[in-house]
């Protein structure tokens, strides 16, 4: 006997899940778009562009309410819905340090880089296809991937270990670097936040197809 | 919560005549828990409820194979007076049935019957407070127990079962004739009286046994009808990871 409104919900809940996790990483994409390429119209556009991200985590946030209220969800029905409420938080979160990033943008606004960026992109795009690997393992209930995905947390760390050694070195060679230095160590900070912050999405697809809570995010920083 | 054995089914089986009504239950219901059983409808689940006191007895043609453990003995074993069984496991039912006398008489029901000496006022007070119903009776304790409404009558059933110091108390859908305020009252009741006693309950609303049991048993149907245990465990367990498809389906209403 199917629940055929309550799975339609349950269904719409999940596909506004998805839709919220590519807002977040188009957030991440666009925001090292605006720092590779000095836009700050595009750093503009991101910052303007979380209030959509947020005001969708309260809709998935209420229609999740709705469900648990009115349709007493059980077993991996109130599993899903218990990973929603957990993921959509990680999201804005992550939403929320695209958004920082694109600020730091605007503060360097026209000064000089300092070197090319080739670790910072390779941060934001690992970090970026991550959180769809890690949204489609939720989709596909597959507990295998997320676990992989979360592995690669460790990836993006040694990338920020390698840019923090950089970027120390700059400033301690030439201080006048400093300023800017700093700026992109932030940049690279949100980059690692956003990561570790995949990872406990990762730890939601496990636990809707487990039912175990498990810490998979063992992150060096 | 001690995990002593209160009751033991061991691959207890079950005929109403040619129809055999349970296969193969072996369970442990664990002492100073509230376990619930659950499952759709025809799957046995009164019927197992039965044979933990040995109503099923009292079914013309009803036949009981395996064993269930009280005590460390087997209550269907040679020499075991039912009576006793049933006064050291009490039931409540579906319906309040309180009798048509006063409602002091109900509560002293069981030790009258049973000869047990004492203060017949203090034991009908205490099986009344411990029943959460004395404060809302105790004016009129001569007035007739039909003028209670059916959740008071309830508990009025309820403290009738205790009066006889029961170690278990079996309940089949104690509150499916109740409101919702009258089957939270049960509720609370319940999870107070587990400190001391033993609860089985049988029930079809899910979030009752959800709510209120430690333990939650789901039972089906076989092929040819006969209640078959599906899956056992903690109600957390149950309710919100259960191991077989089967209990899925029902849990989350997709099927039964």
């Amino acid at each position: 006997m199917p629940r055929t409104i309550f799975e339609r919900l349950l269904h719409e809940l999940q596909d506004d899940v998805l839709a919220m996790g590519s807002m977040v990483e188009k957030a991440i994409y666009r925001s090292m778009d605006a720092l590779k390429n000095r836009d700050l119209e595009l750093a503009e556009q991101v910052i303007n562009d979380d209030i959509l991200i947020n005001r969708k985590r309260f809709e998935i946030e209420e229609k999740s309410i709705q469900l648990i209220a009115t349709q007493q969800p059980m077993a991996s029905d109130l599993r899903i819905i218990i990973a929603v409420l957990n993921i959509i938080v990680d999201l804005e979160r992550i939403g929320d340090h695209a958004e920082g990033v694109a600020k730091i943008v605007i503060m360097i606004g026209d000064q000089p880089p300092l070197k090319p960026l080739i670790d910072l992109p390779r941060m934001a795009e690992k970090t970026g296809s991550m959180l769809r690997r890690c949204l489609e393992a939720f989709i596909n209930r597959d507990a295998e991937a997320a676990r992989k995905i979360c592995a690669e947390d460790d990836d993006v760390d040694a990338l920020y270990n390698q840019v923090f050694r950089e970027l120390v070195s700059f400033m301690s060679e030439d201080p006048r670097t400093i300023t800017r230095a700093t700026r992109l160590l932030w940049v690279a900070h949100n980059l690692e936040r956003s990561a570790d912050r995949v990872t406990n999405i990762g730890e939601r697809v496990v636990y809707v197809v487990t039912g175990k809570l498990e810490d998979l995010g063992i992150s060096k920083y | 919560m001690s995990n002593v054995a209160a009751l033991e089914a061991k691959n207890l089986e079950l005929w109403y005549g040619n129809f055999q009504a349970l296969r193969g239950i072996s369970m442990v219901i664990p002492r100073n828990q509230i376990t619930s059983i659950i499952g759709p409808s025809g799957c046995g689940k009164s019927s197992l409820l039965r044979c933990f006191n040995r109503m099923n007895d009292l079914i013309m043609g009803s036949k009981v194979k395996g064993e269930v453990l009280f005590d460390g003995r087997n209550i269907y074993a040679t020499g075991i007076d039912p009576t006793e069984i049933r006064y050291r496991i009490g039931m409540v039912f579906q319906k309040p049935n309180p009798f048509p006398k006063s409602i002091f008489d109900n509560a002293a029901f069981g030790p009258r019957v049973n000869g047990i000496r004492g203060n017949i006022e203090e034991i009908v007070e205490h099986a009344l407070r411990r029943a959460a119903l004395w404060d809302e009776v105790k004016d009129r304790l001569r007035r007739g127990a039909m003028e209670l409404s059916g959740g008071q009558q309830q508990r009025l059933c309820i403290a009738r079962a205790l009066a006889l110091e029961p170690e278990v108390i079996l309940m089949d859908e104690p509150c499916s004739a109740l409101d919702p305020v009258a089957t939270i009252k049960i509720e609370d009741l319940m999870k107070s009286l587990a400190e001391d006693y033993t609860i089985v309950i049988v029930t079809h609303n899910m979030q009752q046994a959800a709510r209120v049991s430690d333990m939650a048993a789901f039972f089906m149907m076989d092929t040819d009808r006969a209640g078959i245990l599906v899956e056992y465990g903690t109600t957390t367990e149950i309710f919100t990871n259960p191991k077989d498809k089967r209990t899925e389906d029902y849990i989350t209403g997709r099927f039964g």
